[in-house]
């Protein structure tokens, strides 16, 4: 046989099935049960790291400008 | 390392001239000048900052957004360009006149036409992914840029491919492939920028703090990969000479017309679909406070979207040499494309679930949700056209014309201002753009051209397409070429006047821009906290 229709061959068969069954495990692993708290978490990620991480306000909710300037003048002295 | 710098900044200059004096037309020419003037000007830049004490490091502490700043500054200054091209072509097919005798060749329609093509997809749509992109892998990794300057090398150097690209056009050097027109050697730069893009991006992946990456960045992350293999594959071409700008394709015939289309469409597949999608999957929920609706949908609406889509393209060669099952898969695969188009559309619309409200008050959100509106309905118009029976009407008529505007303009436009809109007050440290007035009137502008264009355009398409089918009794055709170009004279000009609408709505936008970065406040690194955490 040609190249083309071994190839052909291959990806009519065993790599259509491949992509289909990783379809199919990406569709189960997203709704897997014990994963749903990760999800929330993940969709969660925009409203963290307004800063980048482990910087003096990360993860603070109120003005930051004014924690860092506290922060900054705590180093000072 | 300075010298090492200079030495081979001083080989650019030397070959660049060489190149600019032995180029055998006239884009090459140009282009081995330009490169000379930007070698010397960096030379010079080099050489008064060698064995002076070094600079401060960069703070970890902060992100870095200077590039962000000037990447959303080039978005709306290649809009401004490439709407105002898109303009004066659509007059320049209304009034043939306007292809002016004195400035033939270069301003010809054929000449044009790559331009504003290049100029909104690539120029402002590309821009506007790279700075988002920039903002969103920062923002969701919690860590500052990976490569320091290498995000400037990115940015200037993707400003050098649209300069040559556009250049080239005008001056006659081009590939003739549709949105793949640069020459080869534009082609090996783009490829170089875009390998340092794909380092900056996997680079902050790498050093994430959060320990998921969150779904935004898987759509960027396919983009600038698939956008990579795309580029590679369809521009494998020899090019005659070394010293001249033309260049001959590897692939042949149905072969090459196979792999044009295969790009073609994933490059709207991913440029256009996928890049947009991960700033929608961010800026959204930003700025409606809440988070996306289904973080599970967004998961199946990913890897859906991805297996599809790369498969859609033969649906261009529908009646042509390529074989009829090629296009049966390309149809069947745009008609399946529907569902996870419409699913992510309707994560994104759902993610206002109890925030409708915002839509009164906050024309962002209005510019989002009728971005995914526009998105919705160019989705559902590109399968139905993808279909064979349908493409023997729709093919080669306007109909394609205003199906592409209806997507790009409403969808990857709108979405863009949005992101615009959002990112400017908190770039340069406003508490909000300086004219929330203005921002109306962007929209309405907007909306009202984006109508104008789609509908002229569905009219004279599917008057065309039904002029050139019409038989008499004997069989014969009953309308020449021409009396078809004549009967779309009303709509072409009712185009042109929707493009001079969002062309106006880009300008007011501008201005609203540089009022807003301009502010009483000095513009400064800090970046407040605008939106409250939850």
């Amino acid at each position: 046989m040609d190249t083309y229709s071994i190839l052909r061959q291959f990806a009519d068969s065993w790599v259509l099935l491949a992509m289909f069954s990783f379809f199919i495990g990406v569709a189960v692993y997203a709704f897997w049960p014990s994963m749903s708290e990760d999800r929330k978490q993940a969709s969660m990620i925009p409203f963290r790291n307004d800063k980048p991480a482990g910087s003096a306000c990360a993860d603070c909710t109120g003005d930051c400008s004014k924690l860092s300037q506290r922060l900054e003048d705590l180093t000072d002295a | 390392m300075n010298y090492f710098k200079l030495i081979v900044l001083g080989l650019i200059m030397i070959l660049a001239a060489m190149a600019a004096d032995w180029g055998q037309d006239l884009a090459y020419r140009l282009h081995a000048f330009l490169i000379f003037i930007i070698a010397f000007v960096l030379f010079v830049w080099v050489l008064r900052r060698t064995d002076e004490p070094a600079a401060h490091p960069p703070d970890p502490s902060e992100y870095n957004d200077g590039v962000i700043r000037a990447g959303v500054i080039a978005t709306a200054f290649w809009g401004l360009a490439g709407f105002l091209v898109g303009t004066f072509i659509a007059f320049q097919l209304a009034f043939p006149a306007l292809n002016f005798d004195w400035a033939q060749p270069f301003a010809n329609f054929g000449r044009l036409r790559p331009l504003h093509t290049s100029a909104v997809i690539f120029a402002f749509g590309g821009n506007a992914l790279i700075a988002t992109s920039f903002y969103v892998v920062q923002r969701t990794s919690g860590v500052r840029l990976f490569g320091n300057n290498l995000a400037w090398f990115v940015f200037w150097g993707y400003q050098l491919f649209i300069v040559m690209a556009a250049t080239g056009y005008l001056l006659g050097a081009t590939q003739s492939k549709e949105y793949a027109e640069p020459e080869w050697y534009v082609d090996i730069w783009l490829t170089i920028v875009w390998v340092a893009y794909l380092a900056v991006y996997l680079g902050t992946i790498f050093n994430r703090k959060e320990r998921h990456i969150y779904v935004a960045n898987w759509f960027y992350l396919s983009f600038i990969i698939t956008v990579a293999m795309l580029h590679l594959i369809n521009n494998l071409s020899i090019p005659v000479t070394i010293l001249g700008s033309k260049s001959v394709q590897v692939f042949a015939g149905v072969q090459d017309a196979m792999t044009q289309w295969w790009y073609g469409h994933n490059a709207v597949g991913f440029f256009l679909t996928a890049g947009f999608l991960g700033m929608m999957y961010y800026f959204l929920p930003k700025q409606a406070g809440r988070p996306v609706f289904s973080y599970k949908l967004s998961i199946i609406h990913f890897w859906a979207l991805i297996f599809l889509y790369i498969w859609a393209g033969p649906h261009h060669l529908h009646y042509t040499a390529l074989p009829d099952w090629a296009s049966t898969l390309g149809m069947v695969f745009s008609v399946v494309l529907w569902m996870p188009s419409w699913g992510g559309m309707i994560n994104g619309l759902m993610t206002l679930q109890g925030a409708w409200d915002k839509l009164r008050t906050d024309p962002i959100i209005r510019m989002f949700v009728l971005s995914l509106g526009f998105y919705g309905m160019s989705t559902f118009e590109g399968p139905m056209m993808s279909i064979r029976a349908v493409n023997s009407l729709s093919h080669y008529t306007d109909w394609t014309i205003g199906h592409v505007h209806s997507g790009a303009l409403g969808w990857n436009g709108m979405i863009t201002f949005a992101c615009i809109y959002f990112l400017t007050p908190r770039l340069w440290g406003r508490d909000k753009m300086y004219s929330m007035s203005a921002i109306n009137w962007h929209f309405w502008l907007a909306t009202i051209g984006i109508v104008l264009y789609a509908s002229s355009m569905w009219v004279t398409g599917i008057m065309e397409g039904l002029m050139w089918r019409e038989v008499d009794s004997q069989g014969f055709l009953v309308n020449s070429f021409a009396d078809t170009v004549a009967a779309k004279f009303p709509m072409y000009v009712v185009r042109g006047l929707g493009g001079v609408l969002y062309l106006s709505g880009a300008v007011i936008m501008c201005w609203n821009m540089w009022m807003t970065i301009r502010g009483a406040k000095p513009a400064i690194a800090h970046v407040p906290n605008a939106t409250p955490a939850e």
